[in-house]
């Protein structure tokens, strides 16, 4: 009986690995970007484009590792134009996020059209020699690809420098109180930009997921909303990268579900089932909104605020 | 104990333009090693101007600093931290969520080099030894007192080996008691070869704690003299530019009936935390009770209880003998409730609307300024020629934005608004704070004229001698509670500062 359980089980929280991924990747640049006080709704935007940037690169070279970097690298380059727009420039962060959201959307689809219907080279899962023979964890988690080995590293990575380090303490002012940071000779120019271009290089790192390992071709619009859940998700992390990874699997998790009992074609209408990540989004947007809560695990507090020295 | 030879700080010749304005006009400042040098002068009189040139966040239009003898070029704040400068602000620069020891050594370091949270902390647990300022350091900026923020602050300063250190009216946000604790501290800087630049305009502390006092008046310097040789009076007038008098107003002796009458109000902050309790007091006609207080002591939920902008957990609220407690702002607009808010720009006032339309704010539902649902332009416009005359504010026009009116003419806008109207009751907050002599000296008459005709006024302020030269009585407010309530002509500023540092009245006495 408990054998049986577990055959059904294991493998939902392997696909809910793999489906958090791509959110935990993005999540965790949106985290420093938000935690240096500048929002990024354009997640959407930046996935996309970082995904059909990591197909066509990893495409042509034939080496899902060029994809990899081709993302990363697109998806700080686009992102720059965030960055340069709020930081700078000084506008609205949420219309300047959009903006990227909808460019994005455009880019990647027009960029996409000679690339739709081929097969690209994928990630292969490794199993981890040792790790993987653990029962249910290491199947769960050591028969993964290698990006997801790679999100691995990246978590404890992202949670030492964030708590850790003086760059991590400058990051964390600059959100809370940039005049304070200023006056220390903590640049709040630079420490924004580099925050926002991480996240968008991780961003892209998300979206070459999808097209490189979670699938190996490209579809318009892949990222399907998860750029939105990704904003609500930073919330429900509290802005810490460990929580983050919970989170994301939570997430994947759902996706993972949903997915599993339309296969197995239990009577619920597919549109109920596909709802399920982003009722869980709202849920969690309720949850966190609640005062009390709030008080405990509050935004950055000059979060979406731009600076400038005081002038009279 | 100007006993330092050696020069830490040369200005010369220091000019900041601003549009319009000059800040700081050709002055010159000399601080000595190891002296407490205070920069006196009213509001707007260059003062914080001349300290961000010296902490790098202006840069002077001529002039030159040099630091030890040698001439610098302050680009930037961090410029002035490597010169050994160190500024404790008036709105401090801290982070409430981060330890006071992360708060100490952010900007230390960089990039990826681990931040070595214990060892920093034996440092800053040494330094507060050493100088005598008690705080924890690894308690959460959010926990601490105001008091306990600005010890953050100098350690701050300190921990950087900064030798030279600028305090911008630190005493401002203090209890007396607190305010004697920083002295002492300052002190031990002071023999320990530091020099400090104190800015204040209280003259008593002036007098107390500095070693040469330089003025300044209109951004230009007027004169530095040496404590010993000079006394309040003379450089009242050094500040003022003329006599002036702190005069006590004549109270108002037959008092009226009761128009405000508060019983056991509990009131929650907007953080859900409790702010007021149990409080607990009456106003009469032709009185003006003043609240004393530390800021951030319920003075804000207090103003907001009594005009109806927020709904207290529990206790009643009587104006005029009417039951109020549960209804809305607009009654008690209607009931006669005039509020001057602390907040000039955000509540009293839209910034960016004009005088008139600011002026008939709380008044365009009545017939004189309604066209049915039409305003009527021509009555608001006449209306607010007429007040601008009444009260001498200074502004191109009527039609003139909030915004670019100076903070004396702003207060003048939200006082004539709120006086002209058909009121009973009028609850005032930081009435005179950041206005200049003449503006302070126009608010306070205003409002004592008012009680003379009598209406009954609620004056809260931080500013002791206020309160004692205008009020009937003061009650004093701590975490939320009345400690005790004084006549103001037997109340002496020290028992109000153990008052306003807890205690009850009761153990004062």
């Amino acid at each position: 009986m408990e054998g049986s359980l577990l055959i059904l089980v294991v493998p939902i929280l392997q696909a809910a690995v793999r489906s958090g991924t791509p959110i935990l990747f993005v999540c965790i640049g949106e985290i420093y970007a938000e935690r240096s006080g500048i929002l990024n709704v354009g997640l959407e935007g930046l996935m996309l484009v970082g995904a059909i940037a990591g197909f066509t690169a990893g495409f042509s070279a034939g080496n899902p590792v060029v994809g990899v970097f081709a993302a990363a690298i697109a998806g700080a380059l686009f992102s720059l134009i965030h960055a340069y727009v709020t930081i700078t420039l000084r506008a609205d962060q949420i219309v300047s996020g959009l903006t990227l959201t909808i460019l994005g959307t455009g880019i990647s689809g027009f960029f996409g059209k000679p690339m739709i219907g081929q097969v690209g080279p994928g990630f292969d899962q490794i199993a981890i020699p040792g790790l993987s023979k653990i029962p249910v964890l290491g199947q769960v988690l050591f028969q993964q690809d290698a990006m997801v080995y790679l999100s691995f590293v990246l978590v404890p990575i992202a949670w030492w420098v964030m708590y850790k380090t003086h760059l991590g303490l400058s990051i964390r002012s600059v959100g809370e109180n940039p005049a304070t940071a200023d006056s220390l000779g903590v640049s709040v120019t630079k420490v924004r930009y580099g925050c926002v271009l991480f996240g968008g290089a991780m961003a892209g790192l998300g979206g070459a997921y999808l097209s490189l390992a979670y699938t190996t071709m490209w579809i318009e619009q892949m990222s399907g909303g998860r750029g939105w859940i990704t904003l609500a998700l930073v919330i429900f992390a509290a802005w810490n990268p460990a929580r983050a990874m919970l989170g994301a699997y939570l997430f994947g998790g759902a996706d993972a579900l949903q997915l599993r009992i339309q296969a197995v074609g239990i009577e619920i209408p597919t549109y109920f089932l596909m709802m399920l990540p982003y009722v869980l989004t709202i849920g969690i947007l309720v949850l966190a909104s609640r005062a009390s809560l709030r008080r405990r695990i509050g935004a950055p507090a000059a979060l979406a605020l731009p600076y400038a020295r005081e002038e009279r | 104990m100007v006993g330092g030879n050696k020069i830490a700080v040369a200005l010369s010749g220091i000019t900041k333009r601003f549009p319009g304005v000059i800040a700081n006009d050709q002055v010159d400042l000399e601080l000595l090693e190891g002296e407490i040098h205070t920069l006196l002068g009213e509001n707007g009189a260059g003062k914080s101007t001349l300290m961000n040139v010296l902490t790098g966040i202006y840069r002077p239009d001529a002039g030159t600093i040099s630091i030890w003898g040698k001439a610098v070029q302050l680009e930037n704040p961090k410029d002035a931290i490597e010169q050994g400068i160190g500024m404790v602000h008036q709105s401090f620069k801290l982070v409430p969520t981060h330890t006071v020891t992360e708060n100490i050594v952010l900007g230390l370091g960089r990039g990826l080099a681990p931040v070595k949270i214990e060892e920093a902390q034996t440092k800053v647990a040494e330094l507060s030894a050493q100088y005598g300022v008690k705080v924890d350091p690894a308690a959460y900026v959010w926990q601490l007192s105001i008091g306990e923020q600005q010890r953050v602050e100098i350690l701050k300063i300190l921990f950087r080996g900064a030798k030279i250190l600028l305090l911008d009216e630190p005493t401002a946000v203090l209890t007396p008691q607190e305010a004697d604790e920083l002295f002492v501290t300052l002190r031990s800087m002071r023999a320990k070869g530091h020099s400090i630049v104190f800015i204040s305009h209280k003259l008593d502390e002036v007098m107390a704690i500095s070693d040469r006092v330089t003025v300044l008046r209109g951004g230009k310097n007027v004169g530095t003299v040496l404590v010993k040789d000079t006394n309040p009076q003379s450089l009242s007038n050094l500040m003022v530019g003329r006599e002036i008098k702190f005069a006590t107003f004549p109270r108002k002796e037959a008092l009226g009936d009761p128009v405000l009458e508060v019983e056991g109000v509990h009131a929650l902050n907007s953080r859900g935390l409790p702010a007021l309790r149990d409080i607990t007091f009456s106003v009469a006609a032709g009185e003006i009770l003043g609240f004393a207080g530390v800021a951030g002591n319920g003075q804000q939920e207090l103003a907001e209880v009594i005009t109806g902008l927020l709904e207290p957990t529990a206790g009643s609220v009587r104006v005029n003998g009417v039951d109020m407690t549960r209804e809305s702002a607009r009654r008690f607009i209607d009931a006669g409730v005039s509020y001057v808010p602390a907040d000039r720009h955000g509540v009293a006032t839209v910034a960016d609307m004009s005088l008139s339309h600011n002026f008939v704010l709380r008044r365009y539902r009545e017939p004189k300024f309604a066209k049915g649902p039409f305003l009527n332009f021509a009555a608001a416009v006449g209306y607010a020629r007429r007040l601008i005359k009444e009260f001498n504010i200074s502004t191109p026009s009527h039609a003139t934005p909030i915004r670019s009116l100076s903070g004396g003419n702003l207060q003048k806008v939200i006082l004539a608004r709120e006086m002209t109207t058909r009121h009973r009751l009028l609850v005032v907050m930081s009435a005179t704070r950041g206005l200049d002599v003449g503006a302070t000296e126009f608010v306070r008459e205003t409002l004592n004229e008012h009680r003379h005709k009598g209406r009954a006024i609620v004056l809260i302020s931080e500013d002791l001698e206020e309160l004692l030269s205008l009020t009937n009585r003061i009650a004093v407010l701590f975490h939320g509670e009345i400690m005790g309530i004084l006549d103001a002509d037997k109340a002496e500023i020290a028992s109000l500062g153990l008052m306003m540092a807890g205690q009850a009245q009761a153990e004062v006495a």
